[in-house]
């Protein structure tokens, strides 16, 4: 028993030990008391939701955007997929964690520091803040499960222009896009100083003894709170990524695929998907692995998290419906693409949503984000006839906006949702700041309009460069024999 | 000697095998193919996209006959795929120049 207690707090000493050596991580706190340990609940369960949310990514979305492509273009899908996320893997242990997820001094509204570049100072002893006071976790899974938001992002761009663009175009476009438009939404939107050294600030507030010391310790505690990325201090509440990750590739999809211009033969030749059975295989792995997403993202395992998982099967089931009763009445048949469509639609617009919703609000989420992406996907590409060849931005940009302006109408307690989060009213504790309509989708939608704004532009001059600089595109005849043999020198079928 | 060419709906590949072979014919080369002459075709809807999709799958058979039979493999062939449906498909004889059995060299009416 005794050495029991002097272990916890030996690892504790350690702990404070490690976190004061790294000054500029303002991630985790300055303590007082002895710094928490991460419970082997928690830890083990963010190690799997690391490993679902890859699974998201290969082989989920390289087999729902792979079956959708013709027979000539599979591997290369599969290709840049499986490229994609180890490239932008590498990325991120080298600077892109650094850049997310540390303070960035003059520029920390918008970008993190170097602090942590090739993971400097992180050991296995350190830890990282949770949502919840005194709730740690090991850096090393966060810095794991942060990465693979980080691959599966940049992988969601490929649908809106397959088929047509170049490999190593796209190489190069993807190592731009993930340092220069990634990991400053990222940072924007989720870089916060952590409920620990909020609670501690808003302490020394309480403890002041006289006017003079209430001042300084208030500036100290206005520090910590604006020691924050621009978005996260707008009050936009964005739980697992709806702006980081489907605003951001689906907008810059968007971009992609009018500058790119159409596939040779669209609107005459048939470029109907090749194989509807390893898209319903991919899109259920992404609907497994989406738990990892939305669940994942509460950092640890409690009641949130189950809440988020909740909201990730309603919503999902709601949005897969109406997009089928939708198309049932509109095209005369329910088609099992669409079925298939509404569920990643649904998952989409729940994703910023789903640790701050109620379950029943989910489910109206669900059913207008199937509907609405249904028109978007079907009448609206039509109408203004762009080649967005997988629905990228009909899907992820449009559910995303949904679901992100949604967020700060459900979050509502009187509609379910959980309440906006407040760590400095009683320190230690999180509880409920009062609701306001106006301000929550307000802020919501400062979050939407900039993402939009940094990833349509930042994405244009992107695709631009790397146009000048390697060519965009694969020739037409290219484009005829298709990526498999062009780019890769492979069959996916050798029949 | 003439080679039967005749494309067929693919459900009736069976019973024409059936007839061929109670006539004494008993080889035959059967290829997939697409096709359409006055059968209309059917749309397919990929989330947006329409596609008229106007070439059908159908059945070529080959087989290469004495002259003198040809006729009644013709018929037989016709009557074993007649549904009465638009789409049932049509018979080509053309006449062989020459025939040759790999495996033992025979040639033309002892190829067949």
């Amino acid at each position: 028993m005794i050495s029991r207690k002097l272990l916890a707090t030996a690892v504790g000493g350690l702990g404070v030990v490690l976190l004061l050596a790294d000054p500029a991580s303002a991630q985790t706190p300055t303590v007082q008391a002895a710094a928490p340990a991460p419970n082997k609940g928690d830890t083990a369960w963010m190690l799997v939701s690391t490993a679902l949310v890859l699974m998201m990514s290969v082989p989920g979305l390289a087999l729902f955007y792979g079956g959708l492509v013709r027979t000539k273009n599979m591997l290369s899908v599969l290709s840049q997929v499986f490229a994609i996320v180890c490239l932008a893997g590498l990325l991120w242990v080298f600077f892109g964690y650094s850049l997310a997820f540390t303070g960035g001094g003059e520029l920390n509204a918008f970008v993190g520091g170097l602090s942590k570049t090739f993971l400097r100072g992180v050991t296995p002893e350190s830890t990282v803040a949770t949502f919840s006071n005194g709730v740690v976790i090991p850096e090393y899974v966060y810095i794991c499960f942060q990465m693979t938001f980080a691959m599966i992002t940049p992988a969601l761009i490929v649908g809106a222009f397959a088929e047509r663009m170049k490999f190593s175009a796209l190489m190069l476009f993807i190592t731009l896009w993930v340092t220069l438009i990634y990991l400053p939404i990222a940072h924007m939107v989720w870089y916060w100083a952590g409920p620990d050294a909020i609670a501690d600030a808003a302490r020394a507030v309480a403890a002041a003894t006289d006017d003079a010391a209430r001042t300084v310790a208030q500036a100290k505690l206005d520090d910590v709170t604006a020691d924050a990325g621009l978005i996260y201090r707008w009050g936009a509440l964005d739980f697992a990524g709806g702006t980081v990750v489907h605003i951001n590739a689906g907008i810059a999809g968007l971009v992609g695929c009018l500058l790119i211009g159409k596939r040779v033969g669209y609107g005459r030749d048939l470029l109907a998907p090749h194989s509807l059975t390893m898209t319903m295989i991919g899109a259920s792995l992404l609907w497994v692995g989406w738990f990892g997403f939305n669940a994942g993202s509460n950092l640890e395992a409690n009641g949130t998290t189950a809440l988020a998982m909740i909201n990730t099967f309603v919503a999902t089931m709601a949005a897969a419906l109406a997009w089928l009763f939708v198309e049932w009445a509109a095209k005369g048949k329910p088609s099992l693409l669409g079925m298939l469509s509404g569920a990643v639609s649904g998952l989409v617009a729940v994703t910023p949503a789903s640790g701050f919703a109620g379950p029943m609000g989910s489910i109206v989420l669900g059913l207008v984000a199937g509907a609405v992406c249904f028109v978007f996907v079907s009448s609206v590409k039509n109408a203004f006839h762009y080649d967005d060849s997988l629905d990228v931005f009909g899907i992820h940009c449009i559910g995303g906006i949904i679901g992100a302006l949604a967020t700060g109408i459900l979050v509502n307690p009187a509609l379910g949702g959980v309440g906006v989060p407040d760590y400095a009213t009683k320190p230690g504790e999180l509880t409920v700041a009062a609701y306001a309509f106006g301000p929550a989708v307000w802020a919501q939608a400062k979050a939407v309009l900039l993402t939009l704004a940094w990833s349509g532009i930042g994405s244009a001059i992107l695709y631009k460069v790397v146009d000048l600089v390697v060519g965009l595109r694969v020739t037409v005849e290219e484009e005829r024999e298709g990526l498999d043999l062009a780019d890769h020198g492979e069959r996916a079928y050798s029949y | 000697m003439k080679i039967v060419m005749a494309v067929i709906k693919p459900f009736k590949l069976e019973e024409v095998r059936d007839a061929l072979t109670s006539l004494g014919v008993h080889g035959l080369t059967v290829t997939e193919v697409k096709g359409y002459g006055r059968q209309k075709g059917h749309t397919e809807i990929y989330r947006g996209a329409e596609y008229a999709v106007s070439f059908l799958p159908k059945i070529k058979i080959e087989v290469a006959v004495a002259a003198d039979v040809a006729p009644q493999v013709v018929d037989a062939v016709a009557s074993a795929a007649r549904t009465g449906q638009i789409g049932d498909g049509k018979i080509f004889v053309s006449p062989i120049e020459r025939a040759l059995r790999i495996r033992t060299g025979e040639t033309d009416r002892d190829a067949l």
